[in-house]
């Protein structure tokens, strides 16, 4: 069996290889999930109070993510060209209904293993940075469990096997958002944020139950017979959505759904309205959950699930789709929000918002990989710019974070914190190399190169606002003359906290603490975290840099399932999905080495008996790959079996649809370039005169024009989507509608009730008087009291008024029984 | 009828021991207060030792047919017979009517609700378990009867005696509202008797034969059957009798109400109405899946529109309620699952919603959501535990709530066959709607009350005699409370210990109704 499956090898695939981390890394979640019970049952007896737990079971996750990302690296280096690198799937059954083992598990791919990853690192350094922020807080445990919670709902969420395990963690990100971002809950401002952005994002959430309902209906006997998996798995979902089985209205009407939630927890517009409020919660929690880790989440439910939005959306069928339009709208819009903001963590909240748009819109463009790699970037230098802003607000403005009251020329008090927020907003910008123009400007050429052209132009002016808003925001904050806070004044109360949620000061009980009121630069569980986001989001972007060649596409190698056919059930029986059939019914794993042995002999079946599937293994054609740098986009991956996802794939099943890829061009990226430049130097100019000159052009230019002032209001109102949501449909239904039902409850249904009451006991007493003076003799004269006072028990049976009810109730009853009984016999 | 085992007085004693218990405790003076508690709760330790005992002789791998099946003559002059089984549908309802039981009884050890005498307070609530756990068992339609009144009248007694200040309306509209069911179904099941030939009230020998009345006369019956049934569960509109009784009730009434007496409706439907009528079931499917999509939003607009801490919990019993009517009215397993799931989650985290409710209001002599705030300073244990609360309730994943909720509204896709998918599929986006619904309602209620800084009414100590100091959760509620506790969390994140034992079961309802 060995030299046969050798011999298959060398015809069609080598076999994967795995490792420990890979096979294990289910583990990774259940750390900080445990973690967190320890916290809470245990922390504040610990010497660091919890925190220590937090941080250490952060770690560990990152140690066992990193484990796993080396041994899929390697998994995939072992592989062949053309080969599709299994996922390290293992499940166990976690319910059942009829009939079905449902299961929980983990789904272990490059695109898992990169958000893996990344969560880990983010919410170490976090975790880190919050052990100095948070110091003296007075619910400083509960901080720590919430974050690592939310951190195991994360990782729950990207190694999830099925729909239903994505809910859980889904759901438990909901849950901890709302308990970090009401943190401070004593501020009716912040508890509101708090329900706010729970409440919003459970509203798309609608849309992730129906259209979890849909999909596993439609899918769930094609991946039963074909796969052995149910219609909840992720792999099976693919698989399913790219066999042209599927019928449209199903599959368009799933997508749809799940976009919506998809919109309501990555803040798309026009449910984007809760990410801004919720800048409440204290800075490291905006900086995990609100720029590198949960607003992804539904960014990464489309690319999980690409195969399903490919088919449902029609993404390459025409210039523009759902998902393109709502992630280009969401980029223009929340990206002029952002210059109206004083809020410095506003402004980093609508364009983190602003990003997000951009990589949905990668998504519904077919620029899979590009804003996979954007997730990956904009982790680094928004979770940079986030705990600047903090340090900031920590050491440099008292606790406030308004930068035109309390900001200003701090680059001279805080070197470390002004380095590293300037790298990260050059990085941010897309500026040539660093990390952010990888990701983002591929994004823009792709979303072109795939017929999207609207969109692409969205994506450059967009570019340009991102340029604009950024430099404001940094010129207010770090050049110009201190103001207020930053010039040592104190104030003690902040005159917007009444009105705005923040993450104030007031907050925090230990004031003691920050013995120097004036700007100074952070200590070094600030900094360093700060010093190691800024060198990444300098690097980062070289795992995968298309300008200068294949060589240096890693991502793309990595992480991009590649679009190739695979034997089914049906063609062959895999040796996988034995393996996972058997993982049903025992509690034992699958061990995917083996399985993945199997599939070579199944391979070598194929080559002898089933002539359909070897072919297509065998397909690997390497003369194309050579092919120079212009050959290396679409054509290159034209040598993939490129019929997945353009039409039914009759030997197999395929887990990834075909992608486009722009061919890469200096001269675009020169364009890009010059946009972003033309933004910052405009965006200065204009600064200079607006915060600093106070003169010029466009100073005052919103008094002067009615226009612009218009607009402008426009803009600070959010252009009306609060007022619409929460005066409008909110407040419509918790009070003239539910007090209308409750009114309807108390008066017309109760009423009914009341009614037949009265009236039985008016008939009663008709009958009474008129008909049978025997009926209860004497129960009228004890009617009067049914229970009271102690030892009462028993007076309420020899009341007449039950006794009475019932019988005549019973007496009703026969006589509507025997006329039942005529009626039918 | 195989008897799987021999063992068949296990439920014959856990449903009548509490009787046992009743008997000794009317041999105890009233004055003796400590000595009834440690009886009576001796007495519900000891049932549910029984019952502890049937889930370990329980055979899981048969968890879909009828086990410690016993069967004797009973009042042979109507053909009624004393009949009782329990499979995997009955085992998680009548386990948890013991479990509730005893924690009631733990609970009421140092919280007897004024007007005090707890030795009549305690017999009542042993006369109702045994009607509680009799009516999960009983396989005759008269014994079902009799165990499903039986549970009325030590009800009517706790709402009516220890009460709020409304008791006697509300305790009176209990008593007829559910009376009139009752009569009603009493009606329907004399029906299908002489339907079915006058043979037998046995409900597997009905649900044979049922099958075989013409259909209009199905949907008669089980129209009968339909009011008795609904006015239990509550069902909108028949849903009015319950926040009043809810609300009046001592805490320990609300939790067994909610916990168990509700589920008595619901039960009544899978067990009895749906697999004997199945043809009347296929054709009443529909409205009752309507009534009950209307019952979760109206539900959840209900809890909106409430001032009272208490009357919001009961309403939100109405909408959760739908989900699980929701689910019954597919008439499919993945529904029917989800509804029995659905029952005993609803009772585990109703039930505590509602002991907090009660703790609340012993502290804080109000339940008025305006006047309380900041529990989560003043009292923060009591402020988690209700958080915990409302997170379970609203459905989130990884609480046993969740696994009630999300497969009712999943099998609503997909319907059993003769029913309409496209009425179906609107209920399931209308249901859906309902999960957002109930967020809000339940955060607003934690908004409300557990945030914010506590109102100096409460605060101020010493200086007047009518609060004392307001103290956190003391020993007899966490040992209440616990279990449940614990139970909302396995349940949530190992669904599977419970689905497992009910699959088996409702696939051989399921499996009537295609046939």
């Amino acid at each position: 069996m060995f030299a046969a499956s050798e011999a298959a090898a060398e015809t069609a695939a080598v076999a994967l290889k795995s490792g420990w981390f890979l096979e294990n890394a289910w583990i990774i979640p259940i750390i900080p999930a445990v973690a967190f019970a320890l916290i809470i049952f245990f922390g504040k007896k610990l010497p660091m109070k919890g925190s220590e737990l937090g941080v250490l079971s952060m770690l560990a996750s990152l140690v066992f993510a990193a484990g796993a990302g080396f041994q899929w690296i390697d998994r995939v280096n072992g592989a062949s060209e053309e080969q599709f690198i299994d996922p390290v799937i293992k499940t166990w059954t976690w319910w059942q209904s009829g009939g079905f083992d449902l299961t929980i598990g983990q789904h272990i791919d490059g695109l898992s293993l990169t958000v893996l990853v990344v969560v880990a690192f983010i919410s170490s350094l976090v975790q880190i940075y919050s052990l100095e922020y948070l110091r003296g807080d007075r619910r400083y445990t509960h901080f720590f469990a919430s974050l690592t919670l939310f951190s195991a709902g994360m990782m729950n969420m990207v190694i999830a096997d099925n729909m239903i395990q994505l809910i859980l963690g889904w759901e438990i990100m909901g849950l901890c958002s709302f308990m970090l971002i009401g943190h401070w809950w004593e501020d009716g401002a912040n508890s509101r944020a708090a329900l706010k952005a729970f409440f919003t994002t459970r509203t798309g959430d609608i849309g992730l139950l129906v259209g979890t309902s849909i999909l596993f209906f439609s899918a769930n006997s094609w991946t039963q017979e074909h796969l052995g998996v149910s219609g909840f798995s992720i792999r099976g979902l693919s698989a399913w959505a790219l066999t042209g089985n599927p019928g449209s209205v199903a599959i368009t009407a799933g997508a749809f759904a799940l976009f919506a939630a998809c919109i309501g927890k990555s803040g798309q517009f026009p449910l984007h309205t809760w990410l801004p409020d919720a800048m409440a919660g204290p800075t490291p929690v905006s900086s995990l959950l609100h720029s590198s880790t949960m607003v992804v989440a539904g960014v990464f439910l489309v690319a999980r699930l690409f195969p399903v939005f490919y088919e449902g959306m029609n993404i390459y069928g025409s210039s523009m789709n759902f998902i393109t339009l709502i992630g280009g709208i969401t980029i223009v819009i929340a990206a002029l929000l952002a210059f109206v903001q004083n809020d410095i963590k506003k402004v980093l909240a609508y364009s983190t918002v602003s990003q997000l748009g951009y990589m949905m819109m990668g998504l519904g463009a077919g620029a899979w990989l590009p804003a996979v790699f954007h997730i990956f970037t904009h982790a680094f230098f928004k979770a940079c710019l986030f705990l600047a802003a903090g340090s900031v607000s920590h050491s440099g403005s008292h606790h406030s974070f308004d930068m035109k009251k309390d900001m200003g020329g701090l680059r001279k008090y805080m070197p470390i914190t002004f380095v590293t927020w300037v790298i990260s907003t050059l990085a941010l910008c897309g500026v040539f190399p660093l990390s952010g123009f990888f990701s983002k400007d591929e994004i823009i050429d792709n979303v072109g190169h795939a017929g999207y052209d609207v969109f692409m132009i969205v994506g450059l002016v967009g570019a340009f606002m991102t340029a604009a808003y950024m430099t404001r925001a940094t010129y207010l904050t770090f050049f110009g003359e201190p103001r207020g806070a930053a010039a040592g004044e104190h104030h003690e109360e902040d005159s917007h906290g009444a009105h705005d949620s923040h993450d104030d000061h007031g907050a925090h009980d230990d004031h003691g603490a920050h013995a120097s009121h004036g700007p100074h630069e952070s200590n070094a569980f600030i900094t360093v975290p700060l010093i190691i986001l800024a060198t990444l989001a300098i690097g980062a972007g070289f795992l995968n840099a298309t300008p200068f060649g294949e060589k240096w596409e890693n991502m793309k190698k990595w992480v991009e399932p590649r679009p190739v056919v695979v034997a089914d059930m049906d063609h062959g029986s895999v040796g996988e999905m034995r393996g996972l059939r058997t993982a049903d019914t025992m509690p034992a794993t699958t061990d995917t080495v083996v399985a993945t042995e199997d599939t070579i002999v199944v391979m070598e079946e194929g080559v002898s008996g089933e002539a359909k599937t070897a072919p297509l293994m065998a397909a690997a054609a390497p003369a194309e790959s050579a092919s120079g740098e212009e050959g290396h986009g679409e054509e290159g991956h034209g040598s993939h079996s490129s019929e997945c996802g353009k039409k039914t794939p009759d030997a197999g099943v395929c887990y990834a649809p075909y992608v486009k890829h722009a061919p890469f061009k200096w001269s675009k990226a020169a364009l890009s370039m010059l946009i972003v430049f033309a933004g910052i130097i405009l965006s200065w100019l204009v600064s200079v005169q607006l915060y600093t000159r106070k003169a010029g052009f466009f100073f005052g230019l919103t008094k002067r024009n009615k226009l612009l002032a218009a607009g402008h209001a426009f803009l600070v109102n959010k252009y009306y989507l609060d007022h619409l949501y929460e005066k409008i449909i909110v407040r419509g239904i918790a009070h003239p509608i539910a007090k209308g039902a409750y009114w309807i409850n108390q008066n017309v249904l109760d009423g009914v009730v009341n009614g037949a009451g009265i009236g039985t006991k008016g008939i009663a007493r008709w009958v009474y008087r008129n008909v049978d003076q025997r009926v209860v003799d004497g129960a009228v004269n004890g009617s009067g009291a049914v229970a009271r006072g102690a030892g009462g028990a028993l007076r309420p049976v020899q009341s007449g008024k039950v006794n009475q009810y019932g019988a005549l109730l019973f007496a009703a009853a026969a006589v509507a029984g025997l006329v039942l009984i005529i009626i039918n016999t | 009828m195989d008897q799987l085992r021999d063992a068949n007085w296990v439920l014959s004693v856990g449903t009548f021991l509490p009787l046992a218990g009743v008997l000794v405790m009317l041999f105890i003076p009233k004055a003796e207060e400590q000595l009834n508690k440690a009886v009576a709760l001796i007495t519900a330790l000891a049932t549910l030792a029984v019952g502890v005992y049937t889930l370990t002789q329980f055979d899981y791998d048969q968890a879909g047919k009828m086990q410690f099946v016993a069967e004797t003559n009973w009042i042979s002059v109507i053909k009624s017979t004393y009949y009782i089984g329990l499979d995997g549908i009955s085992l998680p309802l009548y386990f948890l009517s013991m479990v509730i039981t005893v924690l009631v009884m733990i609970y009421s050890w140092n919280h007897i609700p004024s007007p005090g005498n707890p030795k009549a307070f305690l017999i009542l609530m042993l006369v109702l378990q045994t009607g509680m756990a009799g009516t999960f068992i009983a396989q005759d339609l008269i014994l079902f009867f009799v165990f499903f009144e039986l549970v009325l009248l030590p009800m009517y007694f706790m709402i009516g005696v220890w009460g709020g200040e409304n008791r006697q309306y509300a305790s009176l509209k209990f008593f007829l509202y559910t009376m009139f069911g009752s009569a009603l179904m009493l009606v329907a099941f004399l029906a299908l008797f002489f339907k079915t030939g006058a043979e037998s009230f046995a409900i597997p020998y009905l649900v044979e034969n049922g099958g075989a009345i013409a259909k209009n006369t199905q949907v008669w019956i089980f129209a009968g059957m339909f009011i008795g049934f609904a006015v239990k569960v509550p069902m909108f509109p028949f849903h009015t009798w319950l926040p009043d009784a809810h609300t009046q009730a001592p805490t320990q009434g609300s939790v067994i109400l909610a916990a168990i007496l509700l589920k008595l409706g619901t039960y009544g439907f899978m067990r009895i109405a749906i697999p004997i009528l199945p043809d009347a079931a296929v054709e009443w499917a529909p409205w009752i899946g309507l009534l009950a999509v209307i019952g979760i939003i109206y539900g959840a607009l209900g809890c909106l529109a409430q001032s009272d801490m208490k009357r919001l919990i009961a309403f939100s019993s109405v909408a959760h309620m739908g989900f699980v009517m929701l689910g019954i009215s597919t008439l499919t397993s993945f529904g029917m699952n989800a509804a029995v799931f659905g029952m005993v989650a609803h009772g585990l985290i109703t039930g505590m919603l509602f002991f907090v409710a009660g703790s609340v209001k012993e502290r804080y002599h109000t339940l008025e959501i305006a006047r309380l705030s900041g529990l989560l300073k003043q009292v923060p244990k009591l402020g988690w535990i209700l958080g915990f609360c409302a997170m379970a309730s609203l459905g989130l994943p990884g609480l046993a709530g969740f696994w009630g909720e999300f497969p009712a509204i999943l099998s609503a896709y997909n319907p059993a066959p003769g029913l309409s998918e496209e009425i179906f599929r609107v209920y399931m986006v209308i249901a859906a709607l309902g999960t957002v619904f109930a967020a809000a309602y339940l955060l607003w209620l934690y908004q409300r009350t557990a945030f914010g800084e506590p109102n100096p009414e409460f605060t101020s100590h010493g200086h007047s005699d009518d609060h004392d100091e307001i103290h956190d959760v003391n020993m007899f509620e966490w040992i209440a409370w616990t279990p449940l506790l614990i139970a909302i969390v396995v349940f949530g994140v190992m669904p599977n210990l419970m689905f497992k034992i009910i699959d088996p079961a409702v696939a051989t309802i399921v499996a009537g109704i295609g046939g």
